[in-house]
């Protein structure tokens, strides 16, 4: 068991640095989220943590020691791949064994440790077969397998879940959560699903174009997001931003409505309000002009613009709602449920 | 090209293409650029004193009536070759095509001429023919040909070309085969519904989509004629009678070993090597072309 | 089929069966004239049908000294010499390619693409057009006579090269990262990796490579001349030469037969596999 230090880590191919000065610490035994868009350099950062590719400045310390120069195998790591990467031609036992066959470990010890996993992943009876002979969700297991056997210090998931079916994947994520509990190793995991992150991490790093926005736990992630990008990407549906203007604890929006907030913001700010904290009030200060509604069942989705105005908007309601389209609906939200950010920076304005 | 992770620069790449660059160097570098060195001279009779004459062996190869003739001679070989192992590969293919059961059967019973070689293929037509035990010119007495390509300059030419095109029927028809598999069942049924018969559908759908085959085939075939045919004519006919049969590359080999002419030998490999690469070229201009389908 | 016509049908086969007459008719007369005594090959026409002395003529020339009258090796000891020829070229091939496909494609190293096209160049220089100087190079090197002047200089190939980083290129990357956090090497993952999952490539084009070994002519035919390294393709063709004064036709067929075994055999028994390594060497 370890933990993990990113100090000051920079990748640069040629003259274009795809990560800029990635900082932050991982904690022994815990479970470390790296989200963001496809291409915003998750995938880059947790490879460079791995040593499959190189660091170009800053330095990875797992434990106390830096491991910047040392090969991946040196540096006591086990990684799921998104295709699992497992040696089509070995069968599932010798895919768990063969890294230990390398380290030289003992047949009879690589056995036992073999079993072993195969018992936790419920996976003895596949162990002779051929990865091909697997269904998704099985090699799924083998490649943790093959991870497990090892017995590493940090444990690297590359979107180890986005080639299953969406049932499957629920499952296996609450999978990887109750293992990764109950060994107790460090760990990262990479994925673009905005709930995979949540429900999986103790924190979560979000990236976007290679910049960290924000590194915390799900619920200040949710509750407090540092910017707009971390504001609009974590939550389903996302958060509203209209456009608005600050003044002495009063926010104007859209055409000649307002609302007050115990912020001391002034000035030009982009406000947001997430859909489920609107509360349907005839005398609220946000109207819209209905679109169209989508009945979820649980809850229903009223999709319209900011009245007068091309701000789309988006409410979400409890339970059953009907609002016809090109009606009028109203609502108002809590203070404490509105978010402020600066309208140029797009970081949050702090009350 | 290469992959995107690789293994951290050391000597070990080195040392992995070394045999393969090695053997490269000594057997095909260095003689290729000695036989394009000795285009460059001439040798006395008696191999006593070589002298440097520039382009002198080739002004006097494009001269030279013989060396002519055997470059026409090469490539009505080749058109005929080509032709005749194309066209029975492509009938036989478009029947065993059509062929629901048995289809792989056929195949194997078409394909093994591949695996002769082909100076044995030419030793079995040379028996076939054998002017005084062969089958064939005991039968062509019936119908009043008198078979003796010993001497029949025609008939010798026309030896080769079937003991050569009979051994390549085996690839083409592998090749015609199988891009008619992989034409859509479901195009050909268009064509059967719109009221298109066999032949037509043939003509009209089949030839035309396999046509990438058959210019890809076309370069492998003159390939073959040009090069690997060498065999064939050495145990048929040795090129005669009087030159009949002298293929370029029988050419290269009998000036070179048997004429002991150094500078006109190596003169005709270099015109021979920027023939291959020619071909070479084409054959990959074809490559990249189908790729972008 | 697509639409049900019977005669149409019937007229398929029928065409088929006369193809595989005419591909088979050589073949035929080849093995009727291995199964008649030297007399009766003398006297024209020549038989179409087999005769009885197929096993006679079978030991005459396998372990006989090939046509009496002639000076050579026997052709027991004419297979092995072609055996030891075809096997060394295409495992030579196979070995050296797989080996510089693997450097040129998981390694980067300085001169990479100048090896590449050092190698690429091979494909264009087929041996019939630098024969006489590469007959020198071997000669001056001594290895005339030998299997490995039979071999060696035919072993180094393009095609093969190309083919293994073609099949190297379609293995995913995640099987070397795989491989590198498991802790293998470079030869480790060569060993345990790559060889094995391009294994079929490998069958394949060695059914490929063993019929153009075995069928090798005028490269022995040039760096043989002591009758004890003699190949059974080159051995047909002086046996052709001296049956213009003493005919032995049903050695010469016997012969050829013997000499066409080997490799028909590996076509039709490894079909599938024959039929992959030609279309992968060729495109």
């Amino acid at each position: 068991m370890a933990s993990i230090t990113m100090k000051d880590l920079v990748k640069a191919y040629g003259n274009v640095e795809v990560l800029h000065h990635v900082a932050g610490e991982i904690e022994d035994g815990e479970l470390i989220v790296i989200v963001g868009p496809s291409g915003c350099g998750k995938s880059t950062l947790l490879r460079m943590i791995a040593g499959l590719e190189t660091i170009t400045s800053g330095d990875v310390k797992i434990g106390d020691k830096i491991v910047n120069d040392l090969e991946p195998a040196e540096r006591d790591i086990a990684m799921v791949f998104q295709n699992y990467a497992l040696y089509p031609h070995m069968s599932v036992r010798e895919n768990m064994a063969y890294g230990l066959k390398i380290r030289k470990i003992a047949k009879d010890e690589i056995e036992q440790r073999v079993q072993e996993a195969a018992d936790i992943l419920e996976i003895r009876e596949y162990l002779d077969r051929k990865p091909r002979q697997l269904s998704g969700g099985q090699r799924q297991r083998v490649a943790m397998g093959r991870a497990i056997v090892r017995n590493p210090q940090v444990f690297l998931f590359d979107e180890p879940l986005s080639n299953l079916d969406a049932k499957l994947r629920v499952q296996m994520r609450l999978e990887i959560r109750k293992l990764q509990q109950r060994l107790g190793v460090t760990s990262i995991y990479v994925t673009h699903d905005q709930v995979e992150a949540m429900t999986l991490g103790d924190r979560l790093m979000v990236l976007n174009g290679g910049y960290v926005e924000q590194f915390g736990t799900p619920i200040e992630l949710y509750n407090r997001p540092a910017t707009l990008f971390v504001a609009g990407f974590i939550g389903s549906p996302s958060m509203n931003f209209l456009p608005a203007t600050a003044d002495s604890g009063i926010l104007k929006f859209g055409k000649a409505a307002s609302i007050p907030s115990a912020n001391h913001a002034a000035g030009a700010v982009t406000l947001g309000i997430r859909p489920e904290h609107l509360v349907h009030d005839d005398a609220g200060p946000i109207k819209i002009t209905v679109q169209m509604s989508e009945h979820l069942g649980a809850n229903t989705l009223i999709h319209g613009v900011l009245e007068g105005t091309d701000t789309d908007f988006v409410a979400s309601m409890l339970g059953h709602v009907t609002a016809d389209p090109g009606s009028t609906m109203s609502f108002s939200a809590l203070t404490e449920n509105l978010h402020i950010f600066d309208a140029a920076s797009g970081k949050r304005i702090e009350g | 090209m290469l992959k995107r992770v690789h293994f951290p620069t050391s000597l070990l790449p080195y040392l992995l293409v070394a045999p393969q660059v090695i053997i490269t160097l000594i057997f095909f570098i260095w003689p290729a650029s000695q036989a394009v060195y000795q285009s460059f001279l001439i040798e006395d009779a008696f191999g006593m004193s070589t002298e440097f004459v520039w382009f002198e062996n080739f002004t006097y190869l494009a001269t030279d009536e013989q060396y002519l003739g055997s470059f026409g001679r090469t490539i009505f070989f080749s058109v005929c070759v080509a032709f005749l192992s194309m066209s029975a590969a492509l009938i036989l293919a478009g029947f065993a095509d059509r062929i629901v059961r048995g289809a792989t059967t056929y195949r194997t019973l078409l394909i093994w001429p591949y695996a002769v070689a082909p100076v044995l293929a030419g030793a079995l037509w040379v028996f076939m023919f054998n002017p005084t035990l062969g089958i064939f010119p005991y039968i062509l007495e019936f119908i009043g040909v008198d078979w003796n390509h010993y001497l029949n300059g025609n008939q010798a030419m026309a030896l080769v070309i079937f003991a050569a095109a009979w051994k390549q029927i085996a690839y083409n028809f592998l090749f015609y085969l199988a891009a008619m598999q992989s034409i859509p069942r479901s195009l050909i049924e268009a064509a059967a519904i719109d009221g298109a018969g066999p032949v037509r559908r043939f003509w009209d759908h089949i030839f035309p989509l396999i046509s990438p085959t058959t210019f890809f085939l076309l370069v492998i075939n003159a390939v073959y004629a040009f090069f690997d045919t060498f065999g064939i004519i050495h145990a048929v006919t040795q090129g005669g009678p009087a030159n009949a049969t002298t293929i370029l590359v029988y050419k290269v080999y009998n000036d070179g070993f048997v004429g002991l002419d150094l500078g006109g030998s190596a003169a005709q490999s270099v015109i021979l090597m920027f023939l291959v690469i020619a071909m070479t070229v084409v054959q990959f201009r074809y490559v990249e072309r189908k790729v972008e389908y | 089929m697509i639409e049900n016509r019977p005669v149409l049908n019937i007229a398929s086969h029928a065409v088929l069966i006369i193809g595989i007459v005419i591909v088979a008719l050589p073949i035929w007369i080849t093995f009727v004239a291995a199964t008649h005594d030297p007399v009766r090959m003398t006297q024209a026409p020549i038989p179409m049908l087999p005769g009885g002395h197929f096993w006679e003529n079978f030991t005459q020339t396998l372990f006989g000294g090939g046509l009496s009258g002639t000076e050579s090796a026997p052709v027991w000891r004419m297979l092995l010499n072609s055996l030891m020829m075809a096997l060394m070229i295409s495992f030579g091939k196979i070995a050296i390619s797989l080996l510089s496909a693997f450097a040129i494609v998981y390694f980067k190293f300085p001169f990479r693409m100048g090896f590449f096209w050092l190698i690429f160049i091979t494909l264009m220089l087929p041996v019939e057009v630098r024969i006489l100087p590469t007959f020198e190079v071997v000669a001056d090197l001594g290895m005339l006579n030998s299997y490995w002047g039979l071999s060696i200089p035919l072993i180094a190939s393009a095609t093969a090269t190309f083919m293994f980083r073609q099949v190297f290129l379609t293995i995913p990357d995640e099987m070397l990262e795989s491989a590198r956090i498991d802790g293998a090497g470079p030869l480790r993952f060569f060993w345990d990796i790559l060889i094995p999952l391009s294994r079929t490539n490998i069958a394949a084009l060695f059914v490929i490579l063993f019929i153009y070994g075995w069928n090798q002519y005028l490269w022995p035919l040039l760096i043989t001349t002591e009758t004890d390294m003699t190949t059974i393709v080159m051995s047909i063709k002086q046996m052709l030469e001296a049956a213009e004064q003493s005919p032995q036709w049903n050695i010469i067929m016997m012969t050829a037969l013997l000499a066409m075994i080997p490799p028909v055999f590996v076509v039709v028994a490894m079909q599938r596999l024959f039929v992959q390594g030609l279309t992968e060497t060729d495109k």
